[in-house]
């Protein structure tokens, strides 16, 4: 027997039911391996694999009479080096075969005289045609294009009616457009929906499989005291997770962090307690650990990765969608984090979005709570 | 308080188009091994839950340790010891820790619920660090009954404890059953075992949410109304299907390696029956024939009591 001290000792209810729950997760070394390396995974795998940024724009040129301005024009595209020219023709005929056989992302043609109507100061035209099978991908490229055409007028002193130039985009608070920067708060946002909600979800719902619900309704137990008792452990899992994504987008793309840490942390821990509410609500709503899955990745990852501006930018969303959006708690956080992270900016400018996912968490938890009931169906 | 454990009144569960259980009536005494004997589907479950707060019955009344089962909720489940049918503890967690848990739900400790469950604990001793997923059927059974103990409550609750579980464990569990009914426990078993339908002090034969009868198992034996035989040949199917042609026959239905038949007629002895059922197999030309009167015993009487359930409710009320 080795039952002295605590091992035979009294514990509170809840203190016991944390360890157990603590057990379940660090025993489960498959699933705890996953989910501690999955905001590392999900950091590298988006910021490599799936960001927006255009690195190599193929040009095809048509320039039917050279002169000294389109060559200096010419030059300037090509000494980019997000740019490769891959032809320079007379005529727009090369272009449909080219783009046909994926050779070339746009075409620049000019007019004819480009240079004498530059001189004069008349206006000409420039004509941008980009290949239109992926819209995103042509319209940024067209836009990479403009701006190169814009700083070459802009030098030449050129005024704005002389050389056609689209309205430009300008990046305020990333000004490099670097795509990463962007995606990483929405990554957290990811991973904390994924390890809140779907993982209390998937565990409460096995207790209630397993019948072990059945003996802890069947005591004094309280049902907040079993709700709360799940979900701790996974709130220390996803600040851990927060703390993970955090350093590896650091580290590895040196993602800048202008605002506070702490304001940052304490806010993560606000969502992912929105999660956690969810995760315990599904799970009170469904029957068996597959149903509170697939709850769970429809109630919480749809929405919450396609409507919350992780992917698609809310403004690109038709505008029906638009207020389906504010019920996905990560557009409240994606917008808190990238105010923090990317702005550095403070409670002062997002007290809105706060207060938000605070009504959010008490009307989820009010009905978590409601709908665990003491006794079963 | 009042001094009886259970009381069940006329309790009635539908869900939906089914009735669960209709007008279920019964009462325990102090320190009573109290047996719920009846197949799947009888509605044993669906009480179990009704009197451990679970459900609430649609109509009728309950009272536990003489608490309301609708109203004193919290005070009956910090009284009540629960072991649901299904293997219900965590195997992911070790033999002492999943005790240690449901002693720290309830409010104690593993020590101080100690001297209840040494009879139990002492067998599970060895085995504390394993996992309970790593125990054999048996050993399961047994640390469950231990996690249902641990708080030291006044009356407990086995839903089906030995279903599942191999011949020999279910002797050594209803052993403890007795030894902790020895010691002032009153205790509500359900099983679909006949053979341990015997080792309950009272039982309720139950089916559809019925309750045919309720009496100790020898008086529920002793009610069975048909002389009872033993008939046992080379081809019991051939056998079954030319006893059942007998004009005298009540029933014929396997038992064990034999088949037992009783008949319809009560004033010929049964040993005259036997021997015209004999005589009648030997015109039959059936091979290895043995008959022999036997006393029936509570599956007969089950049988019995089930095929005919509308006339027995009536005669049991």
């Amino acid at each position: 027997m080795r039952e002295s001290g605590g091992g035979g000792g009294r514990r509170s209810a809840l203190h016991a039911f944390v360890i157990k729950e603590l057990r379940h997760i660090v025993r489960d070394r498959q699933t705890l391996t996953i989910l501690l390396l999955l905001p590392l995974a999900m950091v590298v795998l988006f910021g490599f694999a799936l960001r927006n940024d255009i690195n190599d724009v193929r040009i095809a040129i048509v320039d039917a009479s050279p002169d000294a301005a389109t060559i200096a024009l010419r030059n300037r595209l090509s000494g980019n080096p997000r740019f490769s020219i891959v032809t320079v023709a007379r005529t727009t005929d090369v272009v449909e075969p080219l783009f046909r056989r994926g050779a070339a992302d746009i075409a620049v043609v000019f007019p004819v005289g480009f240079g004498e109507s530059l001189s004069c100061g008349t206006s000409t035209r420039l004509l941008l045609i980009g290949d239109a099978s992926d819209p995103n991908t042509a319209s940024m490229m067209a836009a990479y294009v403009n701006a190169v055409i814009a700083s070459y007028a802009a030098d030449r002193g050129v005024n704005r009616q002389s050389v056609q130039i689209v309205p430009q985009f300008r990046m305020r608070y990333n000004p490099t457009l670097e795509s990463v920067n962007l995606f990483v708060p929405g990554l957290i946002a990811l991973v904390l929906m994924l390890v809140t909600a779907l993982m209390t979800a998937i565990s409460l719902s096995r207790e209630k499989e397993r019948g072990t619900l059945e003996i802890l309704l069947v005591s004094p137990l309280r049902p907040w005291q079993i709700i709360v008792g799940k979900v701790m452990p996974y709130l220390l899992l996803a600040f851990a997770n927060v703390i993970t994504a955090l350093v590896a987008a650091w580290l590895v793309f040196h993602v800048p962090f202008r605002g506070s840490v702490v304001l940052l942390l304490g806010s993560s821990v606000l969502f992912a307690m929105v999660g956690l509410a969810l995760g315990v609500l599904i799970a009170a709503l469904t029957s068996s650990q597959r149903a509170a899955m697939l709850g769970a990745i429809v109630v919480t990852m749809l929405p919450n990765t396609l409507l919350s501006g992780l992917i698609f930018p809310i403004s690109s969303l038709p505008g029906w969608l638009r207020p389906v959006t504010y019920l996905a708690p990560a557009r409240w956080f994606i917008v808190i984090a990238r105010g923090i992270m990317l702005k550095g900016v403070g409670m002062s400018y997002l007290w809105k979005e706060h207060v938000v996912l605070v009504v959010m968490l008490l009307l989820l938890f009010t009905a978590a709570v409601k709908s665990f009931k003491a006794r079963l169906a | 308080m009042s001094a009886q454990p259970l009381v069940v009144d006329a309790v009635t569960k539908r869900f939906d188009a089914t009735v669960a259980l209709d007008q279920v009536s019964f009462d325990m005494r102090p320190a009573e091994l109290f047996g719920l004997v009846g197949p799947d589907g009888a509605g044993k479950t669906t009480l179990f839950r009704i009197l451990t707060t679970l459900l609430v019955p649609d109509s009728g009344s309950a009272t536990v340790l003489g608490l309301d089962v609708v109203k004193d909720l919290w005070a009956i489940r910090a009284r009540v010891g629960y072991m649901p049918g299904r293997f219900s503890l965590y195997p992911d967690l070790s033999v002492e820790e999943n005790l240690r848990f449901f002693a720290s739900v309830f409010g104690t400790s593993i020590d101080e619920g100690r001297e209840m469950i040494e009879p139990i604990y002492n067998q599970l001793e060895p085995f504390k660090d394993r996992r309970a997923g790593a125990l054999s059927g048996g050993m399961k059974q047994k640390l469950a009954l231990c996690c249902a103990l641990v708080h030291r409550p006044d009356i407990l609750f086995l839903d089906e404890p030995t279903t599942g579980v191999d011949a020999v464990s279910r002797r050594e569990f209803w052993d403890l059953l007795d030894t902790f009914k020895a010691s002032g426990l009153s205790i509500l078993v359900s099983t679909a075992y006949m053979d341990e339908a015997t080792r309950c002090d009272r039982v309720a034969l139950m089916q559809q949410g019925h309750v045919l009868a309720v009496d100790r198992p020898s008086v529920i034996a002793a009610r069975y109304p048909h002389p009872l035989l033993a008939v046992h040949a080379t081809e019991r199917h051939a056998l079954l299907r030319i006893l059942r042609s007998y004009p005298h026959v009540a029933s014929v239905y396997p038992f064990g390696d034999k088949l037992h038949y009783s008949d319809s007629r009560t004033d010929p002895g049964v040993d005259a029956i036997a021997a015209e059922v004999r005589s009648f197999l030997a015109t039959q030309n059936v091979s290895g024939v043995r008959v022999e009167p036997i006393a029936p015993n509570i599956e007969d009487a089950f049988m019995e009591l089930m095929g005919a359930p509308e006339k027995l409710i009536q005669a049991a009320a």
